[in-house]
């Protein structure tokens, strides 16, 4: 059916004009413009988060240039690039991971960056975008669906670096990495019950889990239990959260007018927490617009993945669609208290740039895929 | 052969990875189902409750403390005022480590041991009002090397307060009373909300009684406050409403005379305006500077001033109870002759002493001679004492009782201050309550002549002989003379009248007061040494002696002149009650002077200040700017009643 749509829209000549132009530029246009909805959305709220502050919004707005800059540039080149410097991209990125370990620039008390001299990043970004590369890759030559040998190796490639990423120490970026991989692995065809299996063993690991963690990391967990626990100190942020965003209710209390965020109640405001400012100030109904963006721009990756026409090109698309799906979706848990508090940030609309490039990044790979296709039917 | 496979493989991989991109699409349709179920719940359900807490969170309701009513006497010397100061305080919740910052403060800052310890104790108990005052008083330099150093001493800051000051010190310090810190059994009574920001309340005398009415209504500054708590701009402002001035019925220049007349001499005085009960001067010597207590007396002076033996808290004029010893015969004779016991012309022959019928026991009069013939006006002027002793015998100490009684003795007057303490009226079921004992008829002898049990406040003894000076209108004695709210000045105060003293021949007022008055004008008279020469004023009264050490000391050696060679602490305590002048009378007194003669005198310098203005030394009291040789222009518009004559 999704066949036969392309298949009509293609007679009309002048929307085949329109469209070949943007594929002949490699942008998938739905969504670039959700992408643009989104920081545009992103940056109204981040202008209140950050209270007026128009250095923050022109850092912003120069990052996201970048970003695009990156997205479009990521766009152009085509899924077979992709394919083939995949394994040299991962190596690249274990071995960055090493060097950040051994020679890490320390920030924020833990080693992620590192510093090259003229420039400053984190390995584990590059990670993000490598893991799934590369997994896709080995997928492809793989017979699907997947025998025992390949499910360890792939849990093998998935571990090597979330291990490493988790030394510096940084949890939740480990975390994503572990999402990033089980994406690939769960559109690969990983059985249901190999699922089921993993999850008893992660629940029945949980104790363990435990004696491995840092204080803080328990004290989130108890926090995330019992917010109550220590209102001043650990469970202080997600109260402060809650209450901005029960406060909002339906309408909201309206742009600027915030008062958790404007009068400093709630923390990370412009960063971790800014989904807290959008309740706070737009509602509910602003809160399920903004959702609704992020849902938009998860539906049309779905509809490149299932549009994809090769394995990789499947399995990356897929990956990358719930990868974003899950850092957004997290980000909103914790800060509405569903889920313990992590530092995730809310893509495309928290301040900073580093996760955003990585982002858009990804979703220039998913363009280059969509764009890249041949088209059959023409 | 490969390709096929290939191809079949490819589209089963094509099957696989959309069933399960369609998977992944229902669970994240359901999970974002549940984040928008919880922001539901967030925002619908629990609105109410996350709006209040956010509320909570930046709104901040800060109270502003009234300003505390002034006090002025009746002419509008003011008595009690505010004056600003610098404190530096401390806010705890700003600080956790108050230790250092005390330590801090210390370096810069000289801190003694009682401000600590008091700033110790108000942590302990420190209630929702934010600052803790630590040190009041700065000096300017001071003040300035606090905020040269500022950033070394966070969670502390400097505020500018009104504190209470009592510009004529000691004089006043009994009647005014004094304010303190608030504690905790005075948190229980009061109105926290009223209270929410003031650190100070009457603690005794005026101050207390009137607590309310000088403390005024607490306002409110609504405030926008960030996460630091610190205040961004008021939204909303209740101004509080002040404290209501308080005139009093003091005059101030008669108290610092009477202050004056009393100084050195352990005594009290109180003097009465008989057709108002207004009191004019209320002294208990020695006394205290109030302005001690205001910002938190250090326990070591605190400790002082409690175990002095001359005990200087303690308000003599409502407290101390004294024997009425001979200024009780104007009563007793009244009941003699109330109840028909005797008349006026009544004689006895008073050889020296008194024998009860078949009983042994001699009581002899202070005369060792004896006052030979005497009727009743004879007896009161020379305070024969045989004479009380027959005639308390003949009417039996009922008779007595009811009389005391009908004059207020043995209850509470109702001044308006608190504190008093009833005194004792003895009777055969009072002495069987508290004593134990039957009552004896030489108990009555006693009585008759005001020595034993019977016992009475100043304030009753200037009660009584106001009472005696309006011929039995008796006037509740009061201090408070007007009150004065912003805007409006409510009436003075007319005094509240009492229970009449009624006799059942008017004429008897006429005897007892003629008697009286001969007392100061005969020469055989107990107060003509004092007031037998040069009175431009007509004046009647009673003198009295009251023993401290035992009566039968005195029965075998009670020679004055024995009394000088006592310990001080063992003399007897002179009295001295009247009222002048004596056809319209003005002012009521009584002066008790311990272990001394001096009561008399004391009240005859009070009296020529009052009715002739005696040039007198200016008193010198605590920073007074107010001297009270001055004539403070009266801010009391109802003058005539209000001022008396002075000049």
């Amino acid at each position: 059916m999704q066949y036969a749509n392309t298949f009509q829209r293609t007679h009309n000549p002048h929307q085949q004009d329109a469209r070949s132009f943007w594929r002949y530029i490699h942008i998938d246009l739905y969504l670039f413009l959700s992408i643009i909805l989104l920081t545009i959305a992103g940056l109204i709220i981040l202008y209140s988060a950050s209270s007026q502050n128009s250095n923050v919004i022109e850092q912003q707005i120069l990052h996201m240039s970048l970003a695009f800059v990156v997205m479009l540039l990521f766009a152009q080149i085509p899924p077979i690039i992709y394919q083939r410097w995949a394994v040299w991209l991962y190596g690249i990125g274990i071995f960055l991971l090493i060097a950040v370990l051994l020679f890490g620039h320390t920030g924020k008390g833990a080693e992620r960056w590192l510093n090259l001299g003229f420039i400053r990043f984190q390995p584990s970004e590059i990670m993000k975008l490598a893991l799934p590369l590369f997994l896709a890759s080995f997928f492809h030559k793989m017979h699907l669906p997947l025998n025992n040998q390949s499910i360890f190796a792939a849990l093998f490639i998935i571990f090597v670096p979330a291990l490493l990423v988790s030394k510096q120490p940084d949890q939740s970026t480990a975390a994503m990495l572990m999402i990033a991989g089980g994406s690939v692995l769960f559109l690969a065809g990983l059985s249901w019950r190999l699922m089921s299996g993993l999850a008893v063993l992660a629940i029945l690991c949980a104790p363990f889990c435990w004696y491995l963690m840092h204080d803080y990391q328990r004290q989130r967990v108890l926090t995330f239990l019992n917010p109550e626990r220590d209102p001043l100190n650990k469970s202080y942020h997600i109260i402060q959260s809650k209450i901005a965003i029960g406060s909002g209710g339906f309408f909201g209390k309206g742009w600027l007018n915030g008062t958790q965020s404007h009068l400093h109640f709630l923390p990370e405001h412009s960063t971790d927490f800014i989904f807290a400012v959008c309740g706070e100030e737009f509602g509910f109904l602003g809160s399920v617009i903004l959702i609704t963006i992020f849902m938009i721009i998860i539906l049309r990756g779905l509809y490149i993945t299932i549009h994809a026409q090769d394995t990789f090109s499947r399995l990356l698309a897929g990956s990358l669609t719930l990868t974003f799906f899950f850092s957004f979706f997290i980000n909103m848990g914790m800060v509405t208290g569903i889920l313990p508090v992590m530092g995730l940030p809310l893509p495309l609309v928290s301040y900073g740039g580093s996760s955003m490039i990585t982002m858009m990044a990804g979703f220039g790979i998913l363009m280059s895929i969509q764009t890249h296709r041949k088209l059959l039917t023409t | 052969m490969q390709k096929r496979i290939a191809i079949k493989n490819h589209l089963q991989e094509i099957r696989l990875t959309t069933q399960r991109s369609v998977a992944m699409l229902v669970i994240m349709l359901i999970l974002i189902a549940l984040l928008i179920i919880r922001l539901g719940y967030l925002q619908f359900i629990k609105n109410d409750l996350y709006t209040t807490l956010s509320k909570k969170n930046w709104l901040d309701l800060i109270p502003t403390e009234p300003t505390r009513g002034l006090i002025y006497d009746r002419n509008g010397v003011l008595l009690a005022e505010n004056i600003p100061v610098f404190s530096l305080d401390i806010i705890p919740e700003k600080n956790k480590n108050i230790p250092q910052v005390l330590s801090e403060i210390s370096k810069v800052i000289p801190l003694n041991d009682t401000e600590l310890s008091q700033f110790q104790k108000e942590l302990k108990q420190h209630r929702r009002f934010d600052e803790i005052p630590l040190k009041l008083r700065l000096t300017e330099t001071e003040v300035a090397r606090f905020y040269e150093n500022q950033y070394r001493f966070p969670g502390a800051l400097i505020k500018a307060r009104l504190i209470r000051h009592y510009p004529l010190g000691p004089a006043f310090s009994h009647v005014l009373g004094y304010v303190g810190r608030i504690n905790l059994d005075e948190l229980e009574n009061i109105d926290p909300s009223n209270y929410s920001a003031t650190n100070y309340i009457g603690k005794i005398g005026i101050e207390k009684f009137y607590e309310d009415e000088l403390h005024g209504t607490v306002g409110y500054e609504q405030a926008e406050n960030d996460a630091s708590g610190q205040p961004l701009r008021i939204l909303k402002q209740i101004k509080p409403i002040p404290g209501k001035n308080l005139y009093l019925t003091l005059d101030s220049r008669l108290q610092l005379i009477a202050e004056q007349a009393l100084s050195g001499q352990n005594g009290a005085v109180v003097i009465i305006q008989p057709a108002t009960g207004q009191i004019l001067a209320m002294v208990s010597e020695p006394a205290f500077d109030p302005n001690l207590f205001v910002t938190g007396i250090s326990s070591k002076d605190f400790q002082d001033l409690q175990l002095a033996p001359d005990k200087p808290l303690y308000n003599r004029t409502l407290r101390g109870l004294y024997p009425l010893a001979s200024t009780i015969k104007p009563y007793v004779a009244l009941a003699g002759l109330d109840t028909g016991s005797i008349t006026p012309n009544f004689t006895l022959f008073d050889p020296g002493w008194y024998q009860l019928p078949n009983k042994e026991h001699i009581y002899h009069d202070w005369k060792t001679h004896g006052h030979g013939t005497v009727n009743l006006n004879h007896a009161i002027v020379s305070s024969c004492d045989t004479y009380f002793f027959s005639l308390g015998h003949k009417m039996g100490i009922r008779s007595i009782d009811d009389m005391l009684n009908r004059f207020g003795f043995g209850e509470l007057t109702g001044i308006d201050i608190g504190e008093e303490v009833p005194g004792i009226i003895a009777s055969p079921e009072w002495k069987k309550r508290s004593k134990g004992v039957s009552w004896y008829e030489g108990d009555t002898l006693n009585a008759s002549i005001g020595q034993g049990f019977m016992q009475g406040t100043p304030l009753q003894f200037a009660q009584g002989m106001a009472t005696i000076a309006n011929r039995g209108k008796r006037m509740a004695p009061h201090l408070l003379f007007q009150e004065q709210e912003i805007g409006k000045t409510a009436e003075p105060e007319t005094g509240t009248e009492l229970e009449p003293v009624r006799l059942n021949n008017v004429n008897n007022w006429k005897e007892i007061i003629t008697a009286l008055q001969d007392v100061m004008i005969s020469p055989l008279g107990t107060g003509y040494a004092h007031y037998g020469h040069d009175m431009p004023y007509t004046i009647a009264g009673k003198t009295g002696t009251a023993q401290v050490f035992s009566i039968k000391h005195r029965d075998e050696e009670g020679k004055s002149e024995e009394q000088d060679k006592l310990p001080e602490k063992l003399r007897d305590h002179s009295l001295f009650v009247a009222f002048a002048p004596v056809d319209k009378p003005q002012i009521a007194i009584a002066v008790i002077a311990e272990h001394s003669k001096l009561a008399p005198v004391i009240a005859r310098k009070i009296l020529d200040y009052y009715f002739i203005g005696t040039p007198v030394v200016p008193p010198q009291t605590s920073a007074t700017p107010v001297s009270p040789a001055t004539s403070v222009a009266p801010v009391v518009p109802n003058k005539e009643k209000a001022s008396h004559a002075i000049r």
